[in-house]
């Protein structure tokens, strides 16, 4: 199993943990990353200011994996949700597509629809699978009560991106379960992390964040669940008085028995530690 | 005279430009920290880091970045080796060629009391050292315009340091090669150290001719042995001492192989090569050559220096230098994760390795007109804060830093992020109490907006809208406000139900479409499959649209 690891801006820059963790979780559970030096921005930031730029942005990206003839993993959800926008929008509209392509080729590149696009949760969930993974697992969570945030842009539009059913998702609250934590079910789970709006409009941005780190606390989850660098430097920048939020990388390499170290844990989340059964 | 006038005016432009130059250092403000640290602070607190670092420990990590990195480039030949080659062949052949040769009287003269320029080994290495510049130049433009690979842009001052350096080593080789060919200077020589009757004239200059290159009217060749041999042994007696054989100048004796004499020809070249030189050192402070000293300086006070720790004011003092410190190689840009944005918005502010020019206009305090602050505030928040840029500048600039201050530079101007900025200017501009008092009409007032929502092909599913107002309903937006139109004004289905009625003032006026966090909830839940936050989308990329061209 391989895959072109599409890392994104913000994780290497900001969030480490959450690649040295999906590295070494992937790696456990067999899976081939390759590193393409030349993915850059997938877009996303640029989608207020300029379609076009946006559409251009996640088409090189795309062009390049296919290149390499390798099916593309995004780690953040805003990133999955782009390339996946963007290849809707140039599947369905030729014109727009031969405008794109014609500025790729001038770099040697050429958008061309057969293009699988992942996320790190659904490569786990669809292409590992579950019991593969829970195979592996040797010491599970006991009594660990796991709050799932799914994160807007892999959700929504679902005609788009095809990650999970939009009202009634389960494919995060699965892969949260067989880890034996137990995922809670809670009023504000679909709802958006606020991330967007940091630094457009942070009272609203944090107060979309703050209700829902209290709601999920409510709900009597010990943690929240993320699998996006947006989402958990939004929880982690906003969570002081609420509950902690972790990535699923390190959720699941944990119980798969790898060490902190590789997971990139800090003391924030270290205590997770004692929930592992034996 | 002429020679002394110039070089002592390009020797205190020089200075002077030095002095300048290294001011600034002290007087630049970048960013929010820099703003009340006052100058004399900041030279003070430079002075005390510097004698605390000199009398410390560290004395060992800065000799060590010295020799690995300022000297040797280490961290370049593991990057990219023919770019470590022209840089050290450029760098070493200019030094050695700067101390050996044209600083000979106070240097090599005094080191080595046999010194003649036109002797072995001093001949042999001056043409080796201008033939590494050379190299290296040949390797800088290909690379700056023949690589297949991405090339970096050039700009103004990079045509300037290219074509000054090639200036002065060509001009030096010419000068060498007129030189060798020249029969006055060989006359004038003879005159002055060689004691010759009248018949010793004809072997010595057949001789000349024969062997060192000289071309004679009267004298030339073939020449039989005789005449040869008794040139060489007055040769010996007088010429010998200081001169070797031309040929191991060996890029003067290939171009003087292919030239003809013209009278005073040498003498022009010297003109010509002696002005170069000084334009050369008289321009250097305020060219990018300054980079050989503010690059080093940032390498070493990055090897010393750390954030969060060291004095704020030292830190606004090396940001400043690391606006000099810039040789605009390019690398930044190579590796930027927006740059590909340029493609579509051409403006060279997207680009990390343009945007310092402009930084260093805002650091001096220059007023830049309203329109280009625009462009600036646009490219310089085209920008993912990945970090790519500051991890691969070969001069150790932190890049990033550099760009958070210039965006506080810009938000004191009034030029914050774009989406806060057109917030407000769309704001005020479709100021919506006051359209909110017009009576509406029912007929559609602009039905080219329909046309106009081309660009994404989904945003003009607005026109399908029945006005159910789910996705007002599900909006967390709207959700989070008592009366959310006092904040926000139109909510989604209203900017849907204006849109239909071609009002797009109503919709652009609306703080919704900056507040929207695009959840895409509304979206996922329209019974009619309106694209609602695609809608929002394209209308705030139209707001960006229209500022432009309010600006331009």
């Amino acid at each position: 199993m391989e895959f072109a690891l599409f890392l994104g801006c913000t994780t290497p820059s900001r969030l480490k943990a959450y690649e040295s963790s999906s590295r070494a979780v992937l790696g456990e559970l067999g899976v081939t990353l390759v590193d393409i030096q030349e993915f850059k921005c997938c877009g996303y930031p640029l989608r207020n200011i300029d379609f076009k730029a946006f559409v251009l942005s996640s088409a090189r990206n795309l062009a390049l994996a296919k290149k390499e003839g390798l099916k593309i993993m995004a780690l953040c959800k805003c990133g999955y949700g782009t390339l996946k926008k963007a290849a809707h929008l140039m599947n369905e509209n030729s014109s727009l597509r031969e405008e794109i392509n014609e500025i790729l080729a001038k770099e040697g590149l050429q958008y061309e629809a057969e293009i699988d696009i992942m996320h790190l949760l659904t490569v786990l969930y669809k292409e590992v699978g579950l019991e593969a993974i829970k195979e592996k697992i040797a010491r599970p969570y006991e009594n660990l009560k796991v709050a799932t945030h799914y994160g807007c842009h892999a959700l929504r539009p679902s005609q788009v991106t095809q990650f999970d059913d939009p009202v009634a998702p389960t494919l995060f609250d699965e892969l949260v379960s067989i880890t034996g934590a137990k995922s809670i079910e809670w009023p504000m789970k679909l709802e958006c992390c606020g991330g967007p709006l940091s630094g457009v409009n942070d009272e609203l941005s944090f107060s979309f964040t703050d209700k829902k780190l209290l709601d999920a606390k409510k709900a009597g989850a010990d943690y929240l669940t993320t699998a996006c660098p947006f989402c958990q430097i939004q929880f982690d920048t906003v969570q002081d008085h609420h509950i902690p939020s972790i990535l699923y990388s390190q959720l699941l390499g944990l119980c798969l028995g790898l060490d902190k170290e590789t997971l990139g844990f800090d003391s924030k989340r270290a205590e997770i530690e004692n929930f592992l059964g034996d | 005279m002429f020679y002394t006038i110039t070089l002592y005016a390009s020797l205190a432009i020089f200075g002077i430009g030095l002095v300048y130059k290294i001011s600034n250092w002290f007087r630049y403000k970048i960013g929010r920290d820099a703003r009340d640290i006052s100058v004399s602070t900041r030279i003070s607190a430079a002075i005390k880091g510097i004698l605390s670092t000199l009398f410390s420990a560290k004395i060992g990590i800065l000799i060590k970045v010295f020799i690995l990195n300022v000297l040797l480039q280490a961290h370049l030949l593991r990057k990219d080796f023919l770019r470590w080659l022209a840089h050290i062949c450029i760098f070493g052949g200019f030094m050695l060629l700067l101390l050996m040769h044209a600083l000979e009287k106070y240097i090599t003269s005094v080191l080595f009391a046999e010194y003649y320029p036109t002797l072995n080994p001093f001949m042999f290495l001056r043409d080796l050292f201008g033939a590494m510049v050379i190299v290296g130049l040949a390797l800088v433009l290909y690379r700056r315009f023949f690589s297949k690979k991405p090339r970096p842009t050039t700009s103004g001052m990079d045509y300037y340091a290219i074509i000054i350096l090639s200036a002065i080593m060509i001009l030096g080789v010419l000068l060498e090669a007129t030189k060798i060919v020249s029969h006055s200077k060989y006359e004038e020589m003879v005159e002055e150290y060689a004691m010759l009757e009248e018949e010793e004239e004809m072997p010595l200059e057949a001789y000349w001719v024969e062997k060192f290159g000289v071309i004679s009217a009267d004298v030339k060749g073939p020449f039989d042995k005789d005449t040869l041999e008794e040139g060489k042994e007055l040769h010996e007696m007088s010429c010998a001492d200081c001169h070797s054989r031309p040929q191991w100048a060996f890029m003067g004796y290939a171009v003087a192989r292919v030239i003809q004499p013209v009278y005073f020809a040498h003498t022009f070249m010297w003109y010509l090569h002696f002005l170069a030189c000084f334009i050369g050192l008289a321009y250097l402070p305020f060219s990018k050559f300054f980079h050989i000293f503010a690059t080093p300086a940032t390498l070493l006070l990055n090897a010393v220096m750390e954030p969060g720790k060291s004095d704020p004011a030292n830190i606004a003092t090396k940001q400043a230098i690391e606006l000099d410190a810039c040789i605009h190689c390019g690398d930044c840009t190579a590796r930027c994760s927006v740059a590909v944005a340029f493609k579509q918005i051409p403006n060279p502010n997207i680009l990390p390795s343009e945007k310092l020019a402009v930084l260093r206009d805002m650091a001096s305090g220059k007023k830049l007109p309203e329109k280009q602050l625009r462009i600036i505030q646009e490219g310089i928040h085209i920008c993912t804060d990945c970090h790519r840029c500051t991890d691969v500048c070969p001069a150790g600039i932190n890049l990033e830093d550099l760009w958070f201050s210039m965006r506080d530079i810009l938000a004191q101007l009034g030029y914050p992020k774009p989406e806060v900025w057109a917030r407000e200017g769309m704001g005020a501009e479709y100021d919506l109490t006051r359209l909110k008092a017009q009576t509406l009409s029912l007929t559609p007032v602009d039905r080219g907006f329909l046309g106009g929502l081309g660009e994404s092909a989904q945003a003009s599913t607005f026109s399908v809208c029945f006005g159910c107002q789910t996705c007002t309903n599900v909006c967390p937006v709207v959700d989070n406000y008592e009366n959310p139109q006092e904040v926000v004004g139109l909510v989604p289905h209203q900017i849907m139900h204006a849109l239909a009625l071609g009002r797009r003032d109503l919709a652009f006026g609306s703080r919704m479409l900056w507040d929207c966090v695009t959840c895409y909830i509304c979206q996922e839940y329209c019974p009619q499959g309106v694209s609602v936050t695609d809608v929002l989308y394209e209308l705030k990329n139209l707001s960006f649209i229209h500022l432009k061209e309010k600006t331009e």
